[in-house]
């Protein structure tokens, strides 16, 4: 199961011209709003044809102009959840769910009903309407819905996008959950880095239509040509085990042979999880720091500089085969000499890492 | 109410609810096609099909009624080709339903056409990825959203066909017990002398079914609402 997506298309003076493949899993679409990636879906969805472009999702052309073919919305399979819901207002919450079943292929069984429902905890609610319901209450429906369709591959455009927090962190988990334990394809847009950091496994950057990376994750995020698509929001994902938890709210990870410590994480020892550190809660020194309240201090390498326009650096830093970003400003860098090869110590303040910011990691399907 | 009401006077009260009943189930389809037409879709001459759909509205009644009989009637060659396959229009109970229903057809079409406005298109797009056609997105989504719109449009044809009064006595003239209607029943019962009261009591009974009618549709189009209230 994937996807190859190649795509010429011109909006006003808008050009997107992207080409890209979404493995199995969840493939993130990064970049900021304007940058194409809600086009990207409609052309996918068949919501909107492409002025040229191939779209072939296993094996299955759904779009080609050299040959013409546009296969119609209906027939192309495709679970779209929307940044708004969309449920159909005269509809019960179970009638809702069950709408695609009425037109899936009766040969493929899709999930079954009652799986689905568990998943994301919606039994209570199959009897209302939605206008009674919460935006996450909404949202799970939407996701519902979508797979009981029994579709070939998943699109959610922005789907957490019109949530405030805490419901944000309601749904997150239902997207883990998903790409673990579903085998269908994921193509997620978004443009917020804790969230791809949290859900991708591969991700597609992309900036004025057009693609800048794509690849694993944990390269592509800590790669320093991406962060400027969310400046702020610049940070690198490591991945780590839960090791102890201790009395003073504290658990203890390993991440890839170095020790953190983090304000607790809810897994079970032995779990492994996504950390997300920002890039500028990450403080470096030249010498190993003595008598300093922070109580990550790492031993790195420092592997690539980047400047940008203003008074900021980005510091790529490796240690092992896990990457690290730090923001620094440009004079510190000139003092500290920085250059390529440089050792330095990387110092993470423990409460600077959010709760929300440590999640699952996907396992890889059997 | 048969004793209440005269024979001559309850013939003209079946027959209005007959060629009002006719006119509105006819026309419903024919209008939610024109109306969806002009709703959804760009076409060539769109402006010259919404001033003919208009027409009868802004028209004198008899223009319209003359205009009727001089296409459809008995010496027309259209009107003898119909005749051939058993389809009579002029001084029958069915003119006067064809010119009812054309008379109520703006209303019916703006009505309906309103409420296809205020669907939201973004349902429709979801109910497409689910892998609804195009036809099974109508049935299932625009249809059950534009059911408040659809039965107002629907009323509104009925209560204009019922009072009907000039194109209807121009086409189809005024018979009774074939063409005379409430309105034209009342228009001649004022003509002769001593008929004022039989003119009252077909007063009263307009006004029962056209109040009838307008609590009808108040009643349903909320019991449509409760349905289908936006999200």
């Amino acid at each position: 199961m994937s996807l190859s997506v190649t795509l010429q298309h011109q909006l006003g003076a808008f050009t997107l011209d992207a080409s890209f493949e979404a493995p199995e899993g969840l493939t993130v679409l990064f970049g900021r709003s304007g940058a194409g990636k809600s086009t990207i879906v409609n052309a996918v969805a068949g919501l909107l044809r492409p002025d040229a472009g191939q779209i072939t999702c296993d094996g299955a052309p759904l779009y080609d102009s050299a040959t013409g073919r546009h296969v119609p919305p209906h027939q192309r399979r495709v679970g779209y959840i929307f940044q708004d819901a969309r449920l159909f207002p005269h509809l019960t919450v179970r009638q809702n769910l069950l709408y695609g079943r009425w037109f899936a292929p009766k040969s493929t069984p899709g999930p079954e009903f009652n799986r689905i429902v568990d998943m994301l905890g919606i039994g209570p609610l199959l009897g209302r309407r939605p206008d009674g319901l919460s935006g996450g209450e909404k949202q799970r429906t939407a996701i519902g819905r979508a797979l009981l369709a029994n579709p070939r591959i998943i699109l959610a455009d922005e789907p957490l996008a019109a949530l405030d927090e805490p419901r944000k962190a309601e749904i997150l988990p239902y997207f883990e959950r998903l790409r673990d334990e579903v085998s269908t394809p994921i193509l997620y847009v978004s443009h917020a880095a804790s969230e791809v950091a949290r859900l991708a496994t591969t991700v597609v950057a992309l900036d004025a239509g057009r693609v800048i990376r794509q690849g694993a994750a944990s390269d592509v995020l800590s790669d320093p040509a991406v962060t400027p698509l969310g400046v702020r929001a610049a940070g690198a994902m490591l991945e780590a085990r839960v090791q102890a938890h201790h009395d003073d709210g504290l658990s203890q990870l390993d991440a890839g042979g170095a020790s953190l410590l983090l304000p607790r994480v809810d897994q079970a020892p032995g779990t492994r999880v996504r950390v997300w550190i920002e890039a500028q809660d990450v403080m470096l020194a030249t010498e190993r720091p003595q008598g300093i309240s922070a109580l990550n201090v790492l031993e790195t390498t420092v592997r690539a500089l980047r400047f940008g326009a203003g008074p900021g650096v980005l510091v790529q830093l490796c240690f092992g085969d896990t990457l690290l970003l730090s923001r620094i400003t440009r004079r510190s860098a000139d003092a500290l000499s920085l250059q390529p090869g440089l050792r330095v110590f990387a110092v993470i303040k423990a409460v600077s890492v959010a709760r929300d910011a440590v999640g699952d990691q996907p396992r890889p399907e059997l | 109410m048969t004793d209440w009401l005269g024979p001559e006077e309850w013939r003209a009260v079946a027959l209005s609810l007959k060629v009002s009943i006719w006119a509105t189930l006819v026309s419903l389809p024919l209008g939610l096609w024109v109306a969806y037409l002009l709703a959804r879709k760009e076409f060539p001459g769109k402006q010259l099909l919404n001033g003919l759909v208009h027409l009868p509205l802004i028209l004198p009644p008899v223009v319209t009624g003359y205009l009727l009989l001089a296409s459809f009637g008995p010496q027309t060659g259209f009107g003898r080709l119909l005749e051939s396959f058993g389809i009579v229009f002029a001084f029958r109970w069915t003119g006067a339903a064809l010119a009812a229903g054309v008379m109520a057809f703006p209303l019916m079409v703006r009505a309906i056409r309103l409420s296809i406005e205020a669907v939201d298109q973004r349902l429709e797009q979801a109910a497409a990825t689910l892998g609804a056609s195009r036809i099974w997105v109508f049935a299932t989504v625009t249809l059950p959203l534009i059911l408040p719109g659809l039965t107002a449009g629907a009323i509104l044809a009925f209560a204009k066909a019922m009072g009907e009064f000039g194109a209807t006595i121009t086409f189809v003239s005024n018979i009774p017990g074939q063409t005379q209607t409430v309105p034209s029943a009342i228009y001649a019962f004022l003509q002769v002398p001593g008929g004022e009261a039989s003119a009252w009591r077909l007063v009263i009974v307009s006004i029962v079914i056209a109040m009838s009618a307008l609590l009808l549709s108040e009643w349903l189009a909320r019991r449509a609402a409760n349905r289908v209230r936006a999200t």
